[in-house]
């Protein structure tokens, strides 16, 4: 039952939405009562979540069910029409955060190489120029990325695009990052070679992040919780965690608890798309 | 073999047209007063051109196309951008600028000569005037179809309403600019051809043009008529290189 869950998660981690603080067990980002119409469509009806500090959470539900929204909501990119959103009782402009789109063709800047691409943000943030590219070789080294920065967008391969536009969100060292679909517009190999990358940033810099994707395997496999989605308006039908260790590899797709997760969320998925 | 052509390509055109215009000549299919010999016609233009009265008409055309294309792009680039950031500011003024842009620059003349005069002023007023309509429109439409995303993700990175237009809006205007640019020098051109013809010339290729055919004198006038097409295709092709050098993203 939806509900139910719903009901455990709240019973287990606890909603301090009134005094927010910086412990390690309080909610990194809190979300209450966020509402959101289209025209007549309904997407979000005073809508609730918490999202805990340096944990994964994979956002999966049924095409148009408001994921994308959602994240895009919380990222300031289009406004709600009522609610409230806090980071550590923050609001975001007091923040530093990192949004990475699916679309990297469009989101770079293809008039700048791509060092100058991912120095963008210190460069709106005023950064001298020298702490710029000290900044850059940093987060290079730190991810071990092996690729000529000095090339222009374009003259890359799709996979390093996207590394480009998430080293681009990473450089601010941000609070939370965002990833809407970041990996849909790859082919299978990079897909494959992305994910593996993103977990390494996620486990070099433990960054709270939330991703959205449409690949439910993907989904669990680099989640610690998976927030399952129903459609219109839309609620959390399931909040599910998937604790493996990591570093994850292709052996944890096999492994026992990997398969109940995704056959569970499967489950709950084809229950929400059946009913709407 | 066959690969190791292809850069020649090009000049299999050329030839052909010259043996063509040979052919036309040597079997007389067209009166020889009015079609002169190949060799005749490029004798004239070298006579021309090199320091006859060919090349002084030459530069003239070249310097009021330049001039008026300056003059267009000096206005309709910030204007076309001023209008482009607006949507609603520019659907209040589109169609005026899509009625004059159709309407037929000569069909300006008698009104550019009652205000200019006959000097000119008025050949360079008609061609910035047409040129800078056209500019003015690729260039709003350019900036108003900066990428979405692009504007989207300078904001959430932080930049400002002018940062975003200055390090994004302008620079995704760009390739659309140089294709008004282009289309502007093109039309600048003929327009100049056209007004030095007709509205009291004394110099300029239009009238090197029009007094060889008043004369008779058929291989000055083909030579007009080369130099004149070299120079609208040299423009076009300035415009290229320096689209491909500043626009290096373009279509990619
Ligand atoms: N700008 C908009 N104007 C009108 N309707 C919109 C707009 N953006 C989204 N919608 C609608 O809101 C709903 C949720 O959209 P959203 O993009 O968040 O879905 P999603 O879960 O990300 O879907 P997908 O799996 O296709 O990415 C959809 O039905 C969509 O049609
Ligand atoms: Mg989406």
């Amino acid at each position: 039952m939806a509900d139910g869950a719903v009901r455990t998660r709240l019973a287990t981690e606890g909603v301090p939405s009134s005094a927010p603080s910086a412990a390690p067990t309080a909610p990194h980002v809190t979300v209450r009562g966020l509402t959101k119409r289209f025209g007549n469509a309904s997407i979000y009806e005073r809508f609730d979540l918490d999202i805990p500090r340096g944990k994964l959470i994979s956002v999966f539900g049924p095409n148009g069910c408001g994921k994308s929204t959602l994240i895009n909501i919380i990222a300031g990119l289009i406004p709600a029409d009522a609610g409230e959103i806090l980071f550590d009782g923050k609001p975001l402009r007091a923040i530093r955060f990192g949004y990475v789109f699916q679309n990297y063709r469009e989101a770079l800047f293809p008039w700048l190489r791509s060092i100058d691409n991912i120095e963008y943000p210190l460069k709106l943030m005023k950064q001298p120029k020298a702490e710029r590219r000290a900044r850059v070789e940093k987060l290079v080294a730190h991810l071990g990325v092996k690729i000529d920065l000095k090339r222009y967008p374009y003259e890359m391969s799709g996979g390093q695009q996207q590394l480009i536009s998430i080293m681009r969100a990473l450089v601010v060292e941000p609070e939370i990052l965002f990833l809407d679909e970041p990996f849909s517009a790859l082919d299978y190999e990079m897909t494959l070679f992305m994910r593996e990358q993103l977990q390494r940033i996620f486990m070099e810099t433990g960054t709270t992040t939330m991703l959205v994707s449409h690949d439910l395997e993907e989904a669990v496999y680099l989640a610690d919780r998976i927030l399952l989605l129903s459609r219109g308006p839309a609620q959390i039908a399931d909040d599910v965690p998937f604790h493996a260790a990591r570093p994850r590899a292709d052996a944890t797709l096999s492994e026992p608890d990997f398969i109940t997760t995704k056959a569970h969320c499967l489950d709950v998925f084809q229950r929400e798309v059946r009913r709407g | 073999m066959r690969k190791a052509l292809d850069p020649f390509l090009p000049v299999l055109g050329v030839i052909g047209l010259i043996a063509l215009w040979y052919l036309a000549f040597w079997s007389r299919i067209v009166d020889p007063v009015l079609l002169p010999s190949p060799g005749d016609t490029f004798r004239a233009m070298y006579k021309g051109m090199a320091g006859g009265r060919l090349s002084f008409d030459f530069v003239k055309t070249v310097e009021r196309t330049v001039i008026s294309t300056l003059i267009a792009a000096g206005s309709a680039i910030p204007l076309g951008i001023f209008l482009g950031a607006s949507q609603r500011l520019y659907r209040s003024v589109e169609f005026v600028i899509d009625f004059f842009r159709s309407t037929p620059a000569s069909a300006m003349f008698p009104l550019f000569l009652v205000l200019f005069g006959v000097g000119n002023e008025t050949k360079i007023a008609v061609a910035a005037f047409g040129a800078a309509l056209v500019i003015l429109f690729n260039v709003a439409y350019g900036v108003m179809n900066a990428r979405k995303t692009r504007i989207l993700a300078a904001r959430v990175m932080g930049a400002s309403r002018v940062q975003v237009l200055t390090g994004v809006v302008l620079l995704e205007s760009m390739p659309q600019t140089f294709v008004g640019l282009r289309n502007g020098v093109s039309l600048a051109l003929v327009i100049v051809v056209v007004a030095e013809m007709f509205i009291g010339s004394t110099d300029g290729l239009g009238h090197r043009v029009f007094e060889a055919q008043q004369l008779f004198n058929m291989p000055d006038m083909y030579a007009a008529i080369f130099a004149a097409g070299a120079l609208g295709y040299g423009l076009n092709l300035l415009f290229l290189v320096a689209e491909r050098y500043f626009v290096h993203w373009s279509g990619k």
